[in-house]
């Protein structure tokens, strides 16, 4: 197997990088926890890497909007590396907070449709109850374009977020979104519907758990799937007969595109 | 020049927080509001032109896509009538984080600016009047310990700039003074010192033959408050029992109740896995090899009578530091949390005056601790919440955390000439006088006297502070280390120091703001602030590592060798104290105790053909009632190393028992956490009361799997005034219980923390006393994660059995108090069969031949079956005659709360197997599980409780689904 390196960034507030390595790492990669005051200072190391993760947490504790603060350093500091690393046929994965950044950066959706002066294409915003909450959910992948995406697999896995509501500019974004095959999975229930709360957690536009750009190589995931590598993550495994730890399958996928 | 930027949130999209507080105001009875605008207000600072003005509002503080901004205020629409406008502002001097956080974001897009402030704007539509208007500005939108709040826009929000403080050095008189003059002082100056210790004090300055410093009293108060050292449990305690009939039956001396129970249990059970017990900020023992876990409880109830929400976030918050103040510094990896509040529901005209709401109190209380919790990245994955009217001015907020750390780093020692270097959050007027505050008792007029007692918490610093703390420790850059609590700087130098000495220079403290004085900087509770003991070739590589991650680091003095504290300002000497003294110094003295006995009656009541109602009544209590509404709110998975949550079964919702952690997420070992809390037994006897505690905490943990040889257990009193001798003598009794229970289930306790003075002083005089209450926390190891169960039934067809005996013990239990009674028969561990039930389940569990346990305690077989069958989606059959009882009726077998009882569903072809396991124990096989849906009890051929899942689980779910 290729030596997948992984750069998992973190900064103020970041709080899932542990265990997104820990994924990472059972998946075959190797990983580094990288503060983002030593990328702001030496950007030219991402280069060294195949992967660039920004793992979930609450970055500079969410002030002003989630993500916001570091979608502002990425865009001032680095910016052009990330571009080069994505051109450059690499992966990025941003779960939870890192998905909030992703689209404060303007890097997700990154669809080609002009939005005048803004960056962003479209936000994550407010739970539709107000409130943060940590609950199980189904996911049903919504394209086959995506490297992270089990094609056809129905997955589940644990959202811990008080804003997860994906919502877009205007219709133009949210139909070129749709078109391009760039939403990766949508929240439904056990047997693969829609619904209200709480099979949609947050009120979500369309359903939408997660999208990636239109290269497919770039994802952001509201559910945290390095929250499910083990069976005993599963909330019913005293129960059900678990096997497949579902959210391994987002880390394989990515180590096995380098293969 | 000041720019003014308001954001807020377009029509088309949800206004989370205007909503929320729309559902706020209903709550309190105001039905005139229609809607509520909540506008963000940045006050933006500098010769900054329009461009650059426009830059910040549209790309970084507002979202394109959800709002919109104003640059200037916001004109009130004129065709909208009946619209009122309130705004809220910190406080000057109050840490504002996004402030700062903006500040950085501005300067990263290359913008200079001088100061930014932030600020919150509400609009309301609707007739109010000005009482209205009051009511919520106070009850809802802002907290008068740290915010303002300008009604209608026309008051300029406060100044930020405070005046650098010039050095004043004050020095008290005491040398001379009366006894009243000497309570005078004490009670001028908030030290909550009694006569004799007042005068150890003055005979001490006479001796030397001067008077003493401002800052020299504050930090001898500080250090001998009860929050601090615990007299109560260190004193001599002189117990007289009285009968019921009036008559003195016993006198007994106690030397020291900490000692002579608690601590003693330990220190006779004397287990090698205990690495450090009672020593430092929290008890650490043994996980395996290479690890080590420790854990601490803490309460924070008075600040969160105040201040909920800040209250327990900073509760949440001094508790998470004292792991990492353990040793050479833990990573914390869980928070364990337990509430007593009083009824959510009731009306604000009962409440008595200075008093909250039990339900804000709730809300912020919760809400703090999620905020801080999640924010730190430590699930929360354990805890209770109970209800009862006594905790009315006196809520109770247990934290708890635990963490992991290698073996080699369990301890740590200050040296002589070290730099003492302080890290994390700077210093700031907040939470001054927190430990001496927390000393007294509470009264109607505590939230206006102490406002400057609550401090106020700020995740991010500490989770940026322990980022860098574990780099620092792993490598080897300090010697010891330990949290700024309670007593701050005064006290985390003065234990580090206690046998060295110091010189600090309190100029070089980094503050939040101008404007401390010497003893405020020395004393201030400022939240996240670590303190550790630096060799002198260490320190340019801390400094650089604290550094490189934005962390606020400074020498403030040395360690010295003389036994003496000197405190500097600007090169003058403000204090000088002998250490010994100030630890040893203390009086020692006697309290008196009594114990009387109570004539308490057994209740007579009538026995009914059917309890299916009290059945679904007792599980609508919102002690028993779910407390998904809390859980939910707290990220218990983050980390990675969940095993069992807290909410189990084919919903995800049913109420686990303990929580499964694993501390190395790529390991099969785990620990497994849990609580016991029974106050109402207390009303009984506090013995009996403390026993139960600890029965319930280890069936907890051995419930889903832990083992019951490696339990260590905590404390956590919370008591009233014991300077009253009933108060007293409770405590002594519940101590005794600790210890009796302790030594029988061989669970060493290994910390633990009280807080007293729970009485709440209404203005009429009357006294509200909580009821005595003890939480034992237990934490044990898990061998195999794969081997644990949860309390949901699994399978048609398994058969149930119950472990222990059902007596007649129904004194204090939920149906007793369902009919208005107390009763007299309080539940009472049976020493032998205790431990042996719990070993014995442990074993079967172990084996393998547990499909689900549970252990029964409120509400006793009949909630907790019902529990098991809602929680499974399954029906169950329970013949009851079939119990192992003396007693021949229904509803006593079914609702006692007898101690060390478990149900177990077990696979058929496993009960011969199981009954072996279980052999020696009383054990009897009760019932089915089935696909009916439905929870049948039967006793004598008739049906006595015949309710179906849906309906049961409704009235468990409803009271606490906001």
């Amino acid at each position: 197997m290729a030596n997948v390196k992984v750069l998992v960034l973190r900064t103020a507030g970041t709080n899932c990088d542990m265990e997104t390595c820990h994924a990472f790492e059972l998946a075959g990669a190797t990983t580094e926890r990288v503060h983002v005051n030593e990328m702001i200072k030496n950007p030219a190391m991402l280069k060294e890497y195949q992967v660039l993760a920004l793992p979930g947490g609450f970055s500079y504790g969410d002030d002003i909007a989630a993500g916001r603060i570091l979608a502002n350093q990425l865009l001032n500091h680095f910016s052009n590396e990330v571009k080069e690393f994505i051109a450059s046929d690499k992966l990025v994965l941003g779960i939870c907070n890192g998905f909030q950044v992703l689209v404060k950066t303007g890097l997700l959706p990154g669809t080609n449709v002009d939005c005048g002066n803004a960056i962003q294409q479209a936000t994550i915003t407010w739970n539709d109850n107000g409130k943060f909450e940590d609950r199980w959910v189904y996911l049903e992948p919504g394209t086959e374009n995506c490297v992270f995406v089990e094609k056809g697999k129905r997955i589940y896995l644990p959202i811990a977020h008080g804003e997860g509501k994906v919502c877009f500019a205007n219709d133009e974004i949210f139909n070129a979104v749709k078109d391009n095959g760039q939403v990766t999975y949508r929240y439904v229930d056990a047997d693969g519907n829609f619904g209200g709360f709480p099979v949609n957690p947050n009120g979500s536009t369309d359903h939408i758990a997660g999208i990636c750009d239109p290269t497919g190589r770039v994802m952001g995931l509201m559910p945290h799937p390095e929250r499910f590598v083990h069976k005993t993550h599963h909330p019913r495994w005293t129960r059900d007969n678990v096997e497949i730890a579902d959210g391994l399958s987002v880390f394989t996928n990515a180590v096995g595109y380098f293969e | 020049m000041i720019h003014h930027i308001e954001v807020f949130t377009k029509d088309k999209y949800v206004d989370a927080h205007g909503c929320e507080i729309l559902h706020d105001i209903a709550q309190l009875g105001i039905e005139s509001v229609k809607s509520v605008h909540a506008i963000r207000v940045f006050l933006v600072e500098g010769d900054l032109n329009e461009g650059q003005i426009t830059k910040i509002a549209q790309e970084l503080l507002a979202d394109p896509v959800t709002e919109g901004y104003n640059i200037g205020s916001t004109e009130l629409a004129e065709d909208k009538t009946n619209l009122t406008q309130i705004e809220v502002y910190l406080q000057p001097g109050v840490t504002d984080p996004v402030a700062t956080s903006a500040m950085m974001a501005i300067a990263d897009m290359g913008i200079t600016v001088d100061s930014l402030r932030t600020g919150r704007k509400y609009l309301f539509e609707g007739e109010l009047t000005e009482g209205q208007k009051e009511t919520i500005a106070s009850r809802i939108l802002a907290n008068d310990c740290i915010e303002e709040v300008i009604y209608g826009g026309e008051e300029e929000p406060p100044s930020p700039h405070l005046n650098p403080y010039k050095l004043n050095l004050i020095t008290t008189h005491i040398c001379g003074l009366s006894d009243d003059e000497l309570m005078e002082l004490s009670k001028k100056m908030d030290m909550f010192l009694n006569l004799a210790e007042m005068k150890t004090i003055q005979e001490h300055y006479q001796k030397m033959g001067r008077e003493p410093r401002d800052i020299e009293l504050e930090m001898i108060a500080q250090t001998w408050s009860e929050h601090c050292v615990h007299k109560t449990f260190r004193g001599e305690i002189e117990t007289t029992t009285i009968d019921a009939n009036g008559k003195e039956v016993g006198k007994e001396i106690m030397n020291n109740l900490l000692k002579s129970t608690i601590a003693k249990a330990t220190f006779e059970l004397d287990k090698d896995w205990c690495i450090s017990v009672f020593e430092d900020n929290a008890g650490v023992v043994e996980f395996d090899d290479e690890y080590a876990v420790c854990i601490k409880v803490e309460t924070h109830n008075h600040p969160s009578a105040i201040e909920p929400y800040g209250g327990a976030a900073t509760g949440i918050g001094g508790c998470i530091r004292d792991p990492m103040g353990t040793g050479l510094g833990a990573k914390p990896i869980a928070n364990t949390d337990v509430f007593c509040f009083a009824a959510p529901d009731k009306k604000l005209e009962e409440l008595p005056a200075g008093v909250l709401h039990p339900r804000r109190v709730m809300k912020g209380v919760v809400g703090g601790v999620r905020d801080y919790g999640n924010r730190m990245g430590i699930p929360t994955v354990n805890g209770a919440v109970l209800f009862d009217d006594r905790y009315m001015g006196n809520p109770l907020v247990f934290c708890g955390n635990i963490g992991i750390m290698p073996k080699d780093k369990c301890f740590g020692d200050a040296q002589e000439g070290n730099y003492i270097v302080v890290f994390g959050g700077k210093t700031g007027r907040d939470g001054i006088h927190g430990a001496t505050f927390s000393s007294g008792e509470m009264t109607h007029e505590h939230e206006d006297l102490f406002s400057h007692a609550v401090q106020i918490g700020n995740a991010i610093t500490e989770k940026k502070a322990l980022d860098v703390m574990l780099q620092a420790r792993d490598e080897e850059l300090y010697v010891a280390i330990t949290d700024c609590g309670a007593g701050g700087l005064s006290s985390a130098v003065g234990e580090m120091g206690e046998k060295l000495g110091a010189i600090v220079d309190l100029d070089k403290v980094q503050l939040k703001y101008d404007g401390l004085n010497y003893t405020e900087i020395w004393i201030s509770e400022a939240q996240e602030r670590m303190v550790v003991s630096v060799p002198p070739e260490k320190l340019d590589r801390l400094m650089e590592l604290f550094e490189s991650e934005n962390v606020n680091a400074t020498v403030i003095g040395t360690f010295g060798n003389n036994g003496q504290l000197e405190l500097r300002y600007e090169g003058t000497t403000v204090g000088e104290l002998d250490m010994k003294f100030l630890h040893d110094g203390l009086p020692k003295y006697t309290r008196k105790a009594v114990w009387q006995e109570k004539a308490l009656t057994e209740p007579i009541i009538e026995e009914k053909e059917d309890y299916t109602d009290i059945l679904t009544s007792i599980l609508g209590d919102y002690n028993v009632a779910s407390k998904e509404w809390v859980i939910r709110q707290y990220d218990h998975e983050v980390q990675g190393g969940s095993a069992i949550k807290p909410l189990v079964g084919i919903e995800n919702d049913g109420p686990g028992d303990a929580a499964v952690v694993r501390p190395r997420i790529e390991k099969d070992q785990a620990i497994a956490i849990s609580s016991g809390i029974c106050p109402q037994f207390s009303d009984i006897d506090p013995y009996w009361m403390a026993m139960a505690a600890i029965d319930e905490a280890v069936r907890n943990v051995v419930s889903v799997g832990g083992r019951p040889d490696r339990i260590c257990i905590l404390d956590n009193f919370c008591w009233g005034n014991c300077d009253k001798a009933d108060r007293l003598a409770g405590l002594v009794r519940a101590g005794k219980g600790c210890y009796d229970a302790a030594m029988a289930y061989e669970t060493p306790f290994v910390s633990g923390k009280d807080s007293l003075n729970n009485e709440f002083q209404t203005d009429n005089g009357q006294t509200i006393n909580i009821p005595g209450t003890l939480l034992v926390t237990a934490m044990t190891l898990v061998d195999d994660v794969n081997k644990c169960v949860t309390m949901d039934l699994k399978n048609d067809g398994n058969v149930i059995i119950l472990v222990g005996q059902t007596k007649d013990e129904l004194g204090g239990s939920f149906y007793y108090k369902l009919n208005g009674q107390l009763g007299a028969n309080v539940p009472k561990v049976d020493l032998k069969a205790g431990p042996a039930n719990a070993k014995a389940v442990a074993d079967a569990i172990a084996k393998g031949l547990v499909r689900s346990c549970h252990d029964l305690s409120e509400g006793g077989l009949a909630v907790a079956l019902a529990e098991m069958a809602f929680a499974g989606g399954l029906g169950v059959e329970a013949d009851i005659d079939a119990v192992v009882t003396d007693m021949d009726r229904a509803d006593k077998i079914i609702f006692s709360e007898s101690c060390s009882r478990y149900l177990l569903e077990v696979k058929p072809e496993n009960v011969s197997g199981i009954m072996e396991a279980l052999s020696g124990i009383k054990v009897a096989e009760i019932g089915k599980v089935n696909n009916s849906g439905k929870v049948v009890f039967n006793y004598k051929g008739k049906k006595v409780i015949d309710a179906n899942n849906v309906s049961l689980k409704d009235a468990w779910q409803k009271p606490l689904a906001w």
